[in-house]
């Protein structure tokens, strides 16, 4: 009999499909790895089975028997528990306060009981907190230790973790995982979200792997191997967008350059170790890697929007070493940023978004040029077939023809520099032959194309060369007629032979 | 002039305008740590007003009357609840709006049942309590009105539910991290849903006090701002029940000392004068509010899949 079994399970978010007719079991008493890129649906399926999100379709069985989860309420009565991404805890309450938070009965808390009963929990699981204190005062690894606690207090039988070790330092991780392993022979079953190989190797017994919101399989770790899952993980079907030549990237000149970068993330620890690239003129040079290895802090390094600790960015000539972003704009470097919706402003419409980071180009006597404005969108809308008319607001736009947006206010500027990071992420199949069909076009035209995705098939369909980015360091970069999807998989779990 | 006479007159006075500024205040504090700022406030006291007045009026009974207001500010509260919690309306339209609503809803209602007489209907008021006689210096400090001495008492009791009670803890919960309490398996709208309706009261009880304690009647510009004036002294008081008692005596005691300053002759433009309260007010505000800190999701609807 299985702790839990969810089939069929369906939902949709407007016309995405974030979880397509998904079968998931979990056995009593294993740690099951619940693996897949960014986007993949692994957060919205156990969201379902947390009673945050309703499914349209499906069942879930608890112990063999049907369940209705229609709020985390009862899910914590069927004796599952959830570790969030973004913690569920108040800040402004104590320990022993936020493990009572969902409890109904008397009027009054005995606060001193339920501080002693935590104390007692916190003996029993090994897992050490302070009942007393206030959530705000404590790091993310304590605050992750009391949602654990948390969902123990509550009697979970089965601990659904959404990618623990994403806030961790490696020490903390030993530490968690140390914890899970004490739980798993204390009879509880575990769920652990990741999209890191080796995690998921080092503590699971199962693995589902989901992509693009299906189930690709579930496999043994005895019957498994990294390379196999990073395959199972990105591999997608073909697109028909192609690079067809191969290019002599060094006979043509260096158009940007980055030397010896390093960056931090968030939470000030190490993102970017001595990060070193060269992209030429007329070549896309493909970053591939598993997200989470330093990409998002790169991206937001070359488009300004973040400090370097150290090292040197030139583009086009130009020194661009922690330069605003609109002097990177100015220096020719066109940038497609990985959020599109924090980059275009919803409310406003489709032809004054796509003049928004060239308002200069547009004003005159510091009046908006209006006439210009509608007509420079009448051209790119039908130059890059956006499906919209220039007064629609942006944000009833899909994300196809909203990234064609993007695209279009970048490249109608001719950029000698492409920075263009996950460009097809969330996009449906013709949308992403567009935009790849876009890049090919900058590429033919002489510009440098930095390509960062998660999407190997991506990578191997567009670039000339490719780097690999693991834990903040470049493993390798490696001619297109060199790379497999083996060879980059390994490169991209960090192995160095 | 006798110094401790004054004195004496200006705390007995200073703690009649403080009524039901603390009521009100102690009414947006349900409302804000809950995570809904209720601009509805001034509308409601409004309508506590009129309420009381008008069924103490019909039935002769002063307690009925202030049931009255209670019920009314409750219906109050639950409107805002409707429009603001399970709509998601813009917080701030949803108040002004029943603000808007209640005024002119009270106006209507007393032109209909008490028509346009030229003297203003009036009723007998809450006597003052008679603790110390009349000869004893102190005595009007003590004989205040009984809904004085509740509105005190509310405090400490609004300070035990919000810090003590598992109430308060879901309030407090909801008005810092929805998610979290919805997480924890928390009814988020049902719980600011009482909340509201807890404060739409209290707010009502404010306004009702002016009418069936203060004045025995009911005119349009009784409430006088005192709404606005609470959603400072919520700021002021850093969301803490007790530190309401501070804020509606400073406030109090400076709208009662100019009253006197007025009487006593004092050769400045009177408008200089009904301006102070509301200066010391600001400056209160700019000092205390500057380390103020607000409930974290106040103002923010909320919404699951
Ligand atoms: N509340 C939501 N509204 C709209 N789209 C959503 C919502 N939650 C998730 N999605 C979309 O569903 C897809 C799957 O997301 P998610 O389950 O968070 O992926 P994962 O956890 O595997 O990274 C993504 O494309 C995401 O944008
Ligand atoms: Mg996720």
């Amino acid at each position: 009999m299985h702790a839990v079994e969810m089939k069929g399970i369906v939902k949709r978010f407007a016309d995405l499909v974030a979880s397509d007719h998904v079968d998931f079991n979990l056995e009593q008493g294993e740690i099951h790895a619940l693996l897949g890129e960014n986007g993949a649906g692994k957060t919205t399926l156990m969201r379902i089975l947390y009673g945050l999100y309703h499914a349209d379709e499906g069942q879930v069985f608890i112990n063999g028997k049907p369940a209705v989860i229609s709020s985390p309420r009862d899910a914590i009565r069927q004796g599952i528990g959830m570790v969030t991404q973004h913690f569920t805890l108040v800040p402004t309450l104590t320990v022993a306060e936020n493990m009572v938070l969902g409890e109904t009965g008397s009027v009054m808390i005995n606060l001193p009981d339920v501080e002693e009963k935590v104390a007692a929990a916190s003996e029993r699981f090994g897992i050490p907190v302070k009942p007393q204190a206030l959530i705000r005062h404590l790091s993310v690894g304590e605050r992750q230790r009391v949602e654990i606690l948390k969902a123990l207090y509550h009697d979970a039988r089965v601990l659904i973790l959404d990618e623990p070790t994403a806030v961790l330092v490696p020490q903390e991780v030993d530490v968690l995982f140390k914890a899970l392993l004490r739980l798993q022979q204390e009879g509880l079953s575990v769920i652990f979200i990741s999209h890191h190989l080796n995690e998921v190797m080092d503590i699971c017994g199962r693995i589902t792997v989901l992509r693009d919101g299906h189930s690709v399989g579930t496999v043994q770790k005895a019957d498994t191997n990294q390379k196999q899952l990073a395959k199972m993980m990105v591999g997608r079907e073909s697109f028909g967008v192609k690079r067809q030549d191969q290019r002599q990237a060094s006979v043509s000149s260096c158009l940007l350059s980055v030397q010896n970068v390093c960056a931090v993330d968030k939470k000030g620890l190490p993102a970017l170790k001595d990060v070193s690239l060269e992209v030429h003129a007329g070549e896309i040079l493909g970053l591939a890697g598993v997200s989470g290895n330093g990409q998002a802090e790169l991206s937001a390094v070359l488009c300004g929007t973040q400090k370097t600790t150290r090292g040197k960015v030139q583009a086009n000539g130009i020194n661009l070493t922690n330069a605003e972003p609109a002097s990177v704009c100015a220096a020719g470097v066109g940038r497609i940023p990985e959020d599109r919706h924090a980059n275009m402003v919803g409310e406003l419409s489709v032809a004054e978004n796509l003049v928004l980071d060239q308002l200069g180009n547009f004003v005159k006597n510091g009046i908006l040029e209006q006439d210009k404005i509608q007509k420079n969108a009448k051209t790119l809308i039908k130059e890059f077939q956006i499906k919209a008319a220039p007064g629609d607001r942006v944000r009833t736009l899909s994300g196809g023809n909203m990234q064609k947006v993007m695209l279009a206010r970048t490249l109608s500027q001719n950029p000698a520099v492409v920075i263009a990071s996950q460009p097809t992420r969330g996009l449906d199949v013709g949308a992403t032959d567009y935009v790849r069909s876009k890049l090919l076009e900058q590429r033919e035209a002489g510009a440098a194309v930095l390509l960062l995705s998660e999407d190997l098939e991506e990578i191997l369909a567009l670039s000339d060369r490719i780097a690999v980015i693991y834990a903040g360091k470049i493993m390798g970069v490696l001619p297109a007629s060199e790379a497999t999807p083996e060879k980059l998989g390994l490169m991209m779990a960090g192995s160095t032979d | 002039m006798d110094i401790t006479l004054f004195l004496i007159g200006l705390v007995a006075a200073t703690l009649r305008v403080a009524t039901p500024l603390i009521f009100g205040t102690l009414g947006e504090l349900f409302s804000e740590r809950s995570g809904v700022l209720n601009l509805g406030i001034e509308g409601t006291m409004f309508l506590g007003a009129f309420v009381g007045f008008a069924v103490a009026a019909t039935t002769g009974s002063l307690w009925i009357g202030l049931l009255g207001a209670i019920i009314a500010g409750m219906l109050s509260g639950l409107l805002m609840s409707l429009l603001s919690v399970r709509l998601g309306v813009n917080q701030h339209v949803a108040g002004l709006g029943i603000t808007l609503l209640a005024t002119g809803l009270s106006l209507y209602s007393f032109r209909l049942i008490f028509g346009e007489s030229k003297i203003p209907p009036s009723i007998e008021p809450f006597p003052m309590l008679n603790i110390l006689p009349e000869s004893n210096p102190l005595a009007p400090i003590t004989n205040q009105y009984l809904l004085t001495y509740i509105g005190i008492a509310t405090i400490a009791v609004v300070w035990w539910v919000i810090s003590k009670t598992r109430f308060g803890l879901q309030i407090r919960a909801v008005g810092e991290n929805p998610e979290a309490a919805d997480a924890a398996g928390l009814n988020v709208y049902a719980i600011r849903t009482r909340a509201l309706a807890i404060g739409g009261a209290l707010m009502a009880v404010g306004g009702a006090f002016l009418t069936l304690a203060q004045l025995g009647s009911f005119t349009f510009g009784i409430v006088a701002g005192r709404g606005w004036v609470c959603i400072a002294l919520i700021i002021f008081a850093n969301w803490q029940a007790v530190s309401v008692l501070w804020g509606a005596l400073i406030f109090g005691g400076v709208q009662a000392l100019q009253l006197r300053l007025q009487t006593l002759g004092f050769k400045l433009p009177y408008e200089l004068f009904l301006s102070l309260p509301y200066v010391v007010t600001i400056i209160a505000l700019t000092l205390a509010g500057r380390n103020a800190s607000a409930p974290s999701a106040l103002l923010k609807a909320y919404r699951r899949e």
